[in-house]
């Protein structure tokens, strides 16, 4: 529409023509546009003029960049760095060869990453991030060869086609509870690292991505008992719904900082982590719940009635039915609702864990800092505020395109 | 056809394959197991506290709070009781959600107009502005407002916006307009504009449904004790030599402004953040409202020969409300939750009050209960005013 | 069109009642179906004819009145409920394939959990089935790529892969287009021909007339009017049967 040419021209407009049409049709279509425009212009100039300078010219930067390890895994031990990092590249091998099987979307997933990972990569190797201590892979090396990875395994991933389906899923599954495992360590000679080193982007994906990872079931559990027949099951579900829904997160988190340890017998200490978790995970749930429950609501009365008439059974109904139809149908839903999780986590700052925004608030308030003239939040937050926007931006893009995919496949 | 009677013998059901005492038993067992953890739960918990001598008790409330807060609706000072303290904070809540609706909303309109301009740069740049405001954290936002308040230069070098609006350390002060000596004069005129406006809405309704034809009354009405508000304005001027009203322009004083209004930096970091992050979705609410009643409905009603006026007023406006209603409904009430992040930027809301009591008592348990009623009610009682305006606006347009 | 009929009854309702509230959809029915027999149920809209053939198989719940199936009486006995629904068999208006899964796995997925039998067997007797209705080219397609016709051949086939003794069709043509019609019907008549029980409520008065043992027509919940299709169709007794077969023929 931007480009919009008539057709009865024969000749090739000329590119000057071109760009006055563009201009007339989009910025100067009417007296009232055209003082809007010009107005916005001036005010864009300005803005990225402005800015612009101010990047050059302040003198905060130091305090992002060399704090990048605090702002990315807060304490965890510098020569422990190892075990997060091959998590990511876990993460990327997986990520690769799922691409190689399934293709199509995730295909997509994949080359962004791959994108993404390369860019920062090539930007962490040119301007290279003054780095304290012994690191297993330096920041450029871990970002490239993970898009390395991701590439080369698509690849294979191709290679082994189908076959690889199952063995993949399976993995996918348990990469969780794995990484878990490998971040905490305490076995087979890994040393324990205490929950309480752990923080900065570590600490909220892992927060983020285990609210929606334990909440699932629970969620699930909730939907099916909202729509049960069972008016005493029924009851109970919307009113745990309803609860959770009705009050702000800082709340459930501040209940499970407080309650939790009173309601374990004998009072035993709790971890503030795992605190945090269980509320996260409650809180996650009620909303998980919803749209699952959205998505059981979208499918015909007739897919229940035709299992029932063939003789399965409640269950059967349930497992074989309707949840594989409803969790399909909201994908995208869920995956909003995870980038609202990954971005509703800075709320544990407020319980006292330092996650991506209590790491920033830590740097900002470090006595090195003092003399920096107008101090240097603006640089530390910009810098997780990036952060935080291109998990965020890329993830919704993933999930519009879902979207997309899952209602052209309805026809 | 047979005659004979079907070959039945009425055997009875054993009770574990009955439906119906299937159903009451899966019942009962599901009650037990949830009423039993729960009542687990509470033991464990009412064990704890024991041990630890504080069982819950609600006798804090009469007891005098000792802290101060900051700012307040209502007259506070340390000396007055928690259960003030907590009505304190309730009501600051109730505050800071009010005028932040009414502003994000205002925003959220205009940057979903923006966002469906024919004009490429408005409408890009209302997109940039909601693809990066909608994908950083609320909290990271509020505490980059503060921050940025806090950055503000004293009282005595504030940055001076338009002659109106103060930038200081403190705050945001505001020209603001106050009542004149002159006010008793305007009174009539204001009185008789509204019992003429009112006297015409209610003789135009009486004809609408005595001609039983529809038509438009409120506007007119408006209009009319407003134009009548508004030439009394004019003739008090002339009749006691001033204005009603007048726009009080803040003056530095030695420490502080005096006249206009002044909010403190955390209700002004809150504000905004709250205001920014809101209108992008509301803004989303209304383009989206406003693009799923044009397709063909804008055709339909130009064929039946409506003005493009009338389509607006009549077609789209009407059923995008409709739409819009429900969603509204529930940015609303996160921005009231929301609102709780105030602990992040000190401003003294409901949570900020409960979890300093909280921390002066260690009655967590009824700090807990009491915050969560509050939220319960205030997000029911938003939701019941939207429901009550939603069934209006569905009868009134039918 | 069968001519041996055993003189057993295979389903038997007597006196069933139901209500919706304060609506009485069912009034009164008695009815009996003898092995082997084909009736088909008309009426008007709401007459309760889908109400009546869906108690049948428990997915609306009767509130009086017993009714038995090949001997199995239907009551809250979980056990019976379970031995009914498999020794019916039912197609829905609107196919109610499960769009999730291909067609063959449509077919095969009641034998595999229900039957328990395993799945390379049931497969080959899907298969089969599915050639049987004449769409076995179209196996490992989803439902979705199919047509209106074909959808409901394939949800027939579902239905027999569970080896019913009785099958229920409601309304099966209906959402159909006209042309898809005959191909639906034809493998009914098949069906029918080769001595399956089967209760079809259908306004498909040709299928009717060629194919059906009985006619029973229902109005306002109750059994109006029953016979041969020749009585019903040249002579029936009830004005309200006369005055719908003016309407629809």
């Amino acid at each position: 529409m931007a480009t919009r040419v008539s057709q009865q021209q024969t000749r090739l407009p000329r590119t000057s023509a071109l760009i006055v049409d563009w201009l007339r049709q989009n910025l100067f279509s009417s007296w009232f546009n055209a003082i809007i425009s010009v107005v916005l212009l001036v005010f864009v100039v300005q803005v990225i003029t402005s800015f612009g300078r101010w990047i050059f010219q302040t003198q905060g930067w130091p305090a992002a960049f060399t704090n990048l390890k605090l702002l990315f895994t807060w304490t965890y031990p510098i020569d422990q760095i190892w075990r997060p990092q091959i998590a990511v590249l876990l993460v990327a091998l997986l990520l690769g060869l799922s691409a190689g099987t399934w293709r199509g979307l995730l295909r997509g997933i994949a080359i962004g990453f791959i994108g993404i990972m390369a860019v920062l990569g090539l930007l962490a190797f040119l301007l290279p991030p003054p780095v304290e201590g012994q690191v297993a892979l330096p920041a450029w090396a871990l970002l490239l060869s993970s898009a390395a990875v991701t590439g080369g395994t698509y690849f294979l991933g191709r290679a082994g086609g189908e076959r690889l389906r199952w063995p993949l899923l399976i993995t996918w599954f348990l990469l969780y509870p794995a990484v878990v495992l490998l971040i905490r360590g305490g076995f087979a000679g890994l040393t324990l690292v205490n929950t309480n080193l752990w923080g900065g982007l570590l600490l909220t994906l892992l927060l983020s991505i285990s609210g929606i990872v334990l909440s699932f079931p629970l969620g699930v559990l909730l939907a099916l008992g909202r729509r049960s027949e069972f008016p005493v099951i029924k009851f109970f579900c919307i009113a745990y719904i309803e609860l959770i829904r009705g009050v702000p997160l800082i709340t459930v988190l501040f209940m499970g900082s407080l309650l939790l340890p009173l309601f374990l017998p004998g009072g035993e200490r709790v971890d503030q982590l795992i605190r945090a978790m269980v509320a996260v995970t409650l809180f996650s749930a009620a909303y998980l719940a919803e749209n699952v429950r959205g998505g059981l609501q979208s499918l015909p009365r007739g897919q229940t009635e035709a299992a029932r008439a063939l003789g399965l059974n409640t269950v059967q109904t349930i497992l074989l039915i309707t949840l594989p139809q409803a969790l399909r149908a909201v994908i995208p839903v869920l995956v909003g609702q995870f980038i609202s999780l990954f971005k509703d986590t800075s709320l544990v700052v407020i319980v006292g864990l330092a996650d991506l925004l209590g790491a920033a608030q830590n740097i900002v308030g470090q006595p090195q800092w003092l003399g920096t003239p107008g101090g240097v939040w603006r640089e530390v937050f910009l810098v997780i505020a990036a952060i935080y926007w291109i998990f965020s931006f890329s993830m919704s893009r993933t999930s519009k395109r879902i979207e997309e995919q899952v209602n052209a496949t309805k026809h | 056809m047979a005659t004979s009677t079907p070959p039945i013998q009425r055997t009875s059901i054993p009770f574990y394959r009955d439906t119906r005492i299937i159903a009451i038993i899966v019942q009962v067992v599901f009650a037990i197991i949830v009423i039993g953890g729960l009542w687990w739960l509470y033991a464990n918990m009412m064990n704890g506290l024991r041990r630890v001598n504080l069982l819950p008790t609600f006798s804090f409330l009469t007891v005098s709070a000792g802290f101060p807060i900051a700012e307040s609706v209502i007259a506070y000072d340390p000396s007055m009781t928690y259960g003030q303290a907590f009505i304190v904070g309730i009501l600051n809540t109730v505050r800071i959600a009010i005028v932040g609706i009414i502003l994000a909303t205002f925003l959220g309109v205009v940057l979903g107009i923006c966002r469906l301009s024919s004009n490429w740069l408005l409408r890009n740049l209302a997109t940039a502005y909601v693809e990066i405001v909608r994908n950083i954290p609320l909290l990271l936002q509020l505490i980059f407002w503060f921050f940025l308040t806090k950055a503000f230069p004293r009282v005595q070098e504030s940055i001076e916006v338009g002659g109106v609006l103060f930038l200081h350390n403190r705050g945001v002060t505001l020209a603001w307009p106050r009542l004149a000596d002159s006010f008793s004069f305007w009174v009539p005129w204001l009185l008789v504009g509204v019992a003429v406006g009112v006297i015409f809405y209610v003789i135009r309704r009486i004809q609408f449904v005595r001609r039983d034809r529809p038509g438009v009354a409120l506007p007119y009405a408006l209009l009319i004790a407003l134009g009548t508000a508004l030439v009394g304005f004019v003739a008090t001027f002339f009749i006691a030599g001033a204005w009603p009203l007048v726009l009080e322009i803040p003056q530095l004083e030695r420490f502080n402004f005096e006249g206009g209004i002044t909010v403190t930096a955390s209700f002004a970091a809150l504000l905004i953040g709250l205001v920014i992050y809101t209108a992008v979705f509301i803004g989303e609410i209304v383009r989206s409202g406003i693009q799923a009643v044009n397709k063909g409905q804008r055709e339909a009603a130009r064929a039946l020969g409506l003005t493009p006026g009338q389509t607006l007023r009549l077609v789209i406006f009407p059923q995008a409300l409709r739409i819009m209603i429900p969603p509204l409904t529930s940015q609303y009430l996160n921005l009231t939750k929301n609102s709780s992040l105030a602990i992040a930027v000190a401003y003294p809301d409901l949570f900020y009050v409960a979890s300093t009591i909280n921390n002066q008592t260690g009655q967590a348990v009824p700090v807990i209960l009491m915050l969560m009623l509050s939220y319960l009610s205030v997000s029911l009682i938003t939701s019941l005013l939207m429901n009550w305006y939603n069934r209006r606006i569905q009868l009134v347009e039918r | 069109m069968s001519e041996q009929h055993s003189s057993e009854d295979i389903i038997a309702c007597e006196g069933v009642n139901k209500w919706y509230g304060d609506f009485q959809a069912l009034k009164d029915v008695t009815m009996r179906v003898k092995k082997g027999e084909v009736v088909v149920i008309c009426g008007p809209s709401g007459s309760g004819k889908s109400t009546f053939i869906r108690t049948i198989n428990r997915l609306e719940e009767h509130q009086e009145g017993r009714i038995v199936v090949d001997g199995i009486e239907m009551t809250n006995d979980i056990r019976n409920i379970d031995a009914i629904r498999r020794e019916t068999g039912m197609v829905f208006q609107s196919f109610n394939l499960f769009p999730h899964l291909t067609v063959i796995q449509n077919v095969t997925l009641a034998p595999i959990w229900v039957r328990k039998t395993t799945r390379k067997e049931s497969e080959a007797k899907a298969l089969e089935i599915l050639e049987r209705v004449g769409i076995q080219e179209q196996a490992y397609k989803f439902p979705g790529q199919l047509s209106g016709g074909q959808q409901q051949r394939v949800a027939i086939a579902r239905a027999l892969a569970m080896e019913p003794r009785i099958m229920l069709f409601d309304e099966p043509t209906s959402a159909l287009d006209p042309e898809m019609v005959k191909e639906v019907l034809d493998v009914m008549k098949t069906l029918a021909s080769e001595g399956i029980t089967m209760i079809c409520v259908t306004h498909e008065m040709g299928f009717a007339r060629e194919v059906a043992d009985r006619v029973i027509f229902m109005d306002r919940g109750q059994i109006v009017e029953e016979g041969t299709p020749e009585h019903f169709f040249t002579n029936p007794r009830q004005e309200r049967t006369k005055l719908f077969l003016s309407q629809i023929l």
